[in-house]
């Protein structure tokens, strides 16, 4: 397990270091993107471009840039060049934000996701089955700023109108310790939009898996048990066709942390860290795209690892360590 | 004279395809008596699994017809609830089936699973039930039973899989086994071993067995009776040594005449039987073995009965010739007993 560990940390810090130059690099290659120019302001003079170029170093060589940036970076000193402010201190602002949509999703998905996944595969074949399935494929093709921005039009601000209060928000964001209550409601239609186009992508994996696992012989070894039939499909079909299920949750549950929630912040305006990541890329804003890009590469890479964990957990004849068992 | 165990009248089972119904078992009959060994014989296809899995109520579902009646010490089983089949299963019949590689759940320790099914029968603690698993392992030979309860079935060898899929058989002590094609996927050496455990259950605690194989070797070692099944159909039954050394069904001898035996010259080929097994979806009228019989006449269109002809008591054949001309027409030495020698 240490050496596991271990292997995993090596290989998280590489990537994270090939992330952090790649990103750095195009910087140095989109054009117009001259930061002195762009910091300097309207018709600035040839003089005052170079004072900013040479107080921020961008003279420097790319190298000596790429240095200081990550100590920047690692040090907490990284400032935005549009803004001024903190980067990190930004980051962490908004990771509650993330972190509260991300998660709920994630919840939500997973559990309609399974329980679709289970219904249409009990009844494959049936006109639900295949009601449902055109229902999960809808819910996949659609794209999320577009759903998302349905729902915040005709729910939140329609609805509103009609209705004389707010069913729903019309976007925005509440602490949980201000407000539990107007938290979940704030919650609730980015949740929603965020989750559909995964519980119906969950659903159709699941129903795929149990209808491949159903076929087993060891599910039928347990029917000749003479366990219920709950307990067939609880215990054999279902677990076995979780493993997949599993492993794919870790992973796009970090995606979406690491910015794969861009488009539901923007849409529902929750100034989470897929927003600010969105802002600053309209303005090509090199520190916060560099930390934010980081920041979501670390987290890849982390449930990456967790993932690998459960998975071995999950099903024995995974081994994490070579050279442990055959 | 004992009763039967399991007693199976008229059994039919055909499955909805999309090309039509096929007619996997076609008023199969027969029974079991305590402690009795019986071997159902016969080429892929001819129906001896699906028999099998349908008394374990295993074939159920939505495109399957499943007429007849079958008990087993006395319960019904083809009518019976699913919640009824499930005392049955495990307490009354358990099932080892071909492939030990497939047929353990991956994800469980041996020993769980085999404690899965006691759990679900007896009001029994954790504790005891896997404890009981670990007897059950030892019994059915594995050496260090404690360790190996806690291991995973991958590793396990196929034919300790095959002990472990037995001694869960043998779980809840039911009167009877039945055996889809135990060694089928098992090299000889651990065939013959896990033969060997069969007898010896079979032998010490009276468990009836159901053997089902296509392979007469197997047959021969172990069986009391034996059933060779032909496209669904009963085609002949009787003891072993009736099937073996007065067998009246054409198709019996060319399944006889294609054993490998090494006190014959050795032929350049091995002995077949001429031509396919018939499609279930359009079995041939009458008897189903005719297209491929060499002695087939015209009678052979309509359906024989499963009864005795020629042979001794206990001896019944589906076959019209009548017992003279199958003494005079088989000759299990020669190539044209039903069979022929391909040409080279």
């Amino acid at each position: 397990m240490s050496r596991f560990v271990a292997r995993r940390v090596i290989s998280m810090l590489f990537v994270l270091f090939a992330v952090s130059v790649i990103t750095f690099l195009i910087f140095n290659v989109i054009p117009g993107n001259d930061p002195a120019v762009r910091m300097a302001g309207k018709q600035p003079t040839v003089e005052q471009i170079e004072a900013i170029r040479q107080e921020w170093g961008f003279d420097e060589s790319i190298i000596v840039q790429y240095g200081t940036t990550m100590e920047k970076l690692f040090t907490g000193n990284m400032i935005s060049y549009t803004t001024q402010l903190d980067v990190v201190n930004e980051i962490w602002k908004g990771l509650p934000r993330t972190l509260s949509l991300a998660i709920g999703a994630a919840v939500i998905w997973m559990l309609f996701g399974v329980g679709l996944g289970l219904y249409t595969a009990m009844r494959a074949g049936k006109v639900s089955d295949r009601l449902l399935t055109v229902l999960a494929l809808v819910g996949i093709s659609m794209p999320v700023f577009w759903i998302g921005a349905l729902m915040n039009h005709y729910l939140g601000f329609e609805l509103s109108q009609t209705l004389g209060f707010e069913l729903f928000p019309n976007g925005g964001y509440v602490e949980f310790a201000e407000s539990p209550l107007e938290w979940l409601h704030h919650l609730i239609l980015p949740w929603t939009a965020l989750s559909i186009l995964f519980i119906g992508l969950y659903s159709r994996v699941l129903r795929g898996n149990i209808l491949d696992t159903i076929n087993e012989d060891y599910v039928r070894t347990a029917r000749a048990k003479g366990l219920s039939e709950r307990q067939v499909l609880l215990k054999h079909v279902l677990r076995n066709s979780m493993i997949p299920i599993v492993t794919l949750w870790g992973l796009d549950f970090a995606v979406v942390i690491g910015g794969g929630a861009i488009l539901t912040e923007t849409v529902f305006n929750l100034q989470g860290v897929g927003q600010y990541a969105a802002d600053a890329i309209g303005q090509l804003d090199q520190p916060p795209i560099l930390a934010v890009t980081m920041f979501g590469a670390f987290f890849v890479v982390f449930f990456n690892t967790i993932v690998d964990v459960v998975y071995a957990a999950l099903d024995p004849r995974i081994r994490l360590e070579s050279g442990d068992t055959a | 004279m004992s009763e039967p165990l399991l007693e199976v009248d008229d059994l039919r089972v055909s499955f909805a395809t999309e090309d039509g119904s096929v007619q996997a078992v076609d008023g199969v009959s027969f029974e079991v008596k305590p402690g009795e060994v019986l071997a159902v014989v016969g080429e892929s296809g001819c129906g001896k699994s699906v028999t099998a899995m349908t008394l374990m109520g295993l074939t159920r579902g939505s495109n399957a017809t499943i007429s007849g009646r079958a008990t087993v010490g006395g319960v019904e089983l083809i009518e019976a609830s699913d919640e009824d089949l499930r005392d049955v299963r495990g307490e009354k019949l358990a099932m080892i089936f071909q492939d030990p590689m497939t047929s353990l759940n991956p994800v469980y320790r041996v020993g769980d699973q085999i404690a899965e099914q006691i759990l679900a029968h007896r009001d029994v603690s954790k504790q005891e039930a896997a404890d009981r698993a670990i007897e059950l392992l030892d019994a059915v030979g594995i050496p260090a039973p404690a360790d190996r309860a806690r291991a995973y079935p991958h590793e396990f060898s196929g034919g300790m899989r095959q002990r472990a899929m037995i001694a869960m058989g043998l779980s809840l002590e039911p009167p009877m086994l039945i055996a889809d094609e135990p060694t089928t996927a098992l090299d000889v050496t651990i065939q013959a071993q896990i033969l060997r455990l069969l007898k010896n259950l079979n032998a010490e605690r009276g468990l009836a067995v159901m053997l089902i194989t296509h392979d007469l070797g197997v047959v021969a070692d172990i069986a009391d009776r034996v059933l060779v099944m032909y496209a669904g159909r009963v085609v002949e039954t009787g003891t072993l040594e009736q099937i073996f050394y007065d067998p009246q069904h054409p198709y019996t001898w060319g399944l006889l005449g294609s054993i490998m035996r090494l006190d014959r010259p050795r032929a350049d080929r091995l002995a077949q039987i001429k031509g396919q097994p018939p499609s279930l979806l359009s079995p041939p009228e009458g008897c189903h073995f005719r297209p491929r019989c060499p002695h087939a006449f015209d009678r052979c269109t309509e359906i024989p009965p499963l009864e005795q002809r020629g042979g001794t008591h206990g001896h019944a054949d589906r076959c019209w010739l009548s017992g003279e001309q199958k003494k005079t027409l088989r000759v299990l030495e020669s190539g044209d007993i039903g069979l022929e020698m391909p040409a080279a």
